[in-house]
């Protein structure tokens, strides 16, 4: 019986849509008449939980504004130059820690302990050093990035297959083809991991930064539409900043060749 | 002392070598900085000497009740703690219990892993008010998604010897789940639940510094609006003290409850 079950099952063939996939239609729609029907409700205030009707026009009037454009540009311009400045700098501390014991266990502790603390903290010296503007943005995302970097670095680094290094070191390689033809090709997932965290943790710093201080930027379209109270815009706003965000993280990890790491 | 115990000693001899130059090279850097600052070379009224920093510790710990915000930051830790745990690792059982539902939603939750929650916070200020509950589900959500994942890896990397132990003794579905997937999966659920904590206590200071209500985060938004630099700093310092102490206090845990190898 069991045999005809499965035989019947193969020259059935794949149906148009597998189970799976249903179940994740049923979830959405389940989620979005919920949604409906508590905007409808009456049970929160007014606006908290706006119309899905509402939202989308939200969302077509704010993907049609230049300003939206604009803001979003100045956020990925300040996320793009934290990355820059903080993952270079994490990539040569994570490159110094991991190629030397010494210095790896005098220092790697405090960058290991100050990893996991709340970087927005720092704003107030981050202002205080560099100013309002989008200088202490940048510097704000550069700190929040370069703990994930460093450390990532510093552990790919002392993973490096010996073999590789003896290879380099018969070919008498000098320190400067070492690093480039030996330890970066060979840290190349923890480095791509390094990054996409950092990333993760620069636009966090960089938005949380622009939402207590700032006058332009995705932070503080947020922060305008919360003061104004116009819910249906922050609603489209976050929806926008989220699909954003969770591309560009994959991206890093499809471009670093992170998806095709076989999993044990 | 024996021949037997110098090696040991030595051992321990060079392990405290790199130790040492790691906090003689900080406390350096903090008499360098202290040099500069009261030689004119930095802004005094930008960056505060360290002696400053030192004194004004005491000074907030009095004046500013520190210990009492102390308190309020590790209660709404602790309510965040208990909800991510008990919804994580129910969520993850749950996934692991329904196959179709783990490969429906499993890859949601680790796009959630990676988004900015924490942004969310304006939209939480608007549902729940500038209260607790706010700061409490900020640290709530953000500490869920890696509770839930790890959860899943850890009963889905029970061994198989474990449960066919239990299938030889015709343990029930409750008594398998007891008695052989939960206490094989709880070091690695342990290790989401301390993912989850780390991220929770990150937002929940967060979230106090930028309504500025609560405990630790919101006592350096005070200070640094009254302009009390020093004090600003020394918060600073606090809060990454208090920090440390937690991961730290996490890790002796999950070392505890991983089974020796």
């Amino acid at each position: 019986m069991a045999e005809t079950g499965r035989l019947r099952q193969a020259t059935a063939g794949h149906p148009l849509l597998s189970q799976v996939a249903l179940l994740r239609i049923a979830i959405v729609l389940a989620v979005l008449a919920l949604w409906e029907a508590l905007a409808h409700s009456g049970l929160l205030y007014r606006d908290v939980v706006p119309s899905l009707l509402s939202i989308a026009r939200a969302m077509a009037d704010l993907l049609s504004q230049q300003d939206y454009y604009y803001n979003l540009g100045v956020t990925a311009g300040e996320i793009g130059m934290a990355l820059l400045i903080g993952g270079t700098s994490g990539l040569v501390v994570g490159l110094v820690l991991g190629g030397n014991r010494f210095l790896s266990k005098a220092f790697e502790p405090y960058l290991y302990y100050l990893g996991p603390t709340p970087k927005i903290i720092f704003l107030p010296i981050a202002i205080m050093w560099f100013g309002v503007e989008t200088p202490s943005k940048i510097a704000l995302g550069t700190f929040s990035c370069f703990f994930p970097v460093a450390l990532n670095v510093a552990a790919g680094m002392r993973q490096i297959d010996r073999t590789l290094i003896r290879v380099g070191e018969s070919f008498r390689a000098s320190t400067l083809q070492m690093v480039f033809k030996i330890y970066l090709p060979a840290m190349r997932h923890p480095i791509i991991n390094g990054v996409r965290l950092g990333f993760g943790f620069a636009l966090i710093g960089v938005l949380l930064a622009e939402t207590r201080l700032s006058n332009k930027g995705v932070g503080f379209m947020i922060m305008q539409a919360d003061s104004t109270f116009d819910m249906p815009s922050m609603y489209a706003m976050l929806i926008v900043l989220f699909v954003l965000a969770i591309g560009a993280n994959a991206l890093i990890g499809r471009l670093g060749g992170l998806d095709t790491i076989k999993r044990t | 002392m024996t021949d037997a115990a110098l090696p040991g000693a030595r051992r321990a001899r060079s392990a405290a070598a790199p130790r040492m130059v790691g906090l003689l090279t900080v406390i350096g850097a903090l008499v360098l900085a202290e040099a500069a600052i009261q030689g004119g070379l930095v802004n005094r009224f930008i960056v505060p000497p360290p002696s400053e920093v030192i004194e004004s510790l005491s000074r907030i710990m009095t004046e500013r009740h520190v210990f009492d915000r102390f308190l309020i930051t590790a209660g709404e830790c602790l309510v965040a703690g208990v909800m991510l745990t008990l919804f994580g690792v129910a969520g993850g059982v749950l996934m692991h219990r329904f196959r179709l539902l783990q490969q429906a939603v499993e890859t949601w939750v680790a796009s959630f892993a990676a988004a900015p929650l924490v942004i969310m916070y304006p939209l939480f200020l608007v549902v729940f008010g500038r209260n607790a509950l706010t700061i409490i589900m900020m640290g709530f959500i953000s500490g869920l998604p890696p509770a839930i994942l790890k959860t899943i890896e850890g009963i889905a990397a029970t061994r198989k010897v474990l449960i066919n132990v239990g299938k030889s003794f015709n343990l029930t579905g409750r008594q398998q789940f007891w008695k052989i997937l939960f206490p094989a999966a709880l070091p690695t659920i342990f290790v989401g639940v301390r993912l989850g904590l780390i991220f929770a206590l990150i937002n929940i200071v967060g979230t106090e510094f930028l309504i500025n209500y609560g405990g630790l985060g919101a006592l350096i938004t005070d200070l640094a609006e009254r302009y009390d630099l020093a004090g600003t700093y020394a918060a600073i310092c606090f809060v990454i003290l208090v920090s440390v102490l937690f991961f730290l206090a996490l890790e002796k845990i999950e070392r505890w409850l991983r089974p020796v190898d």
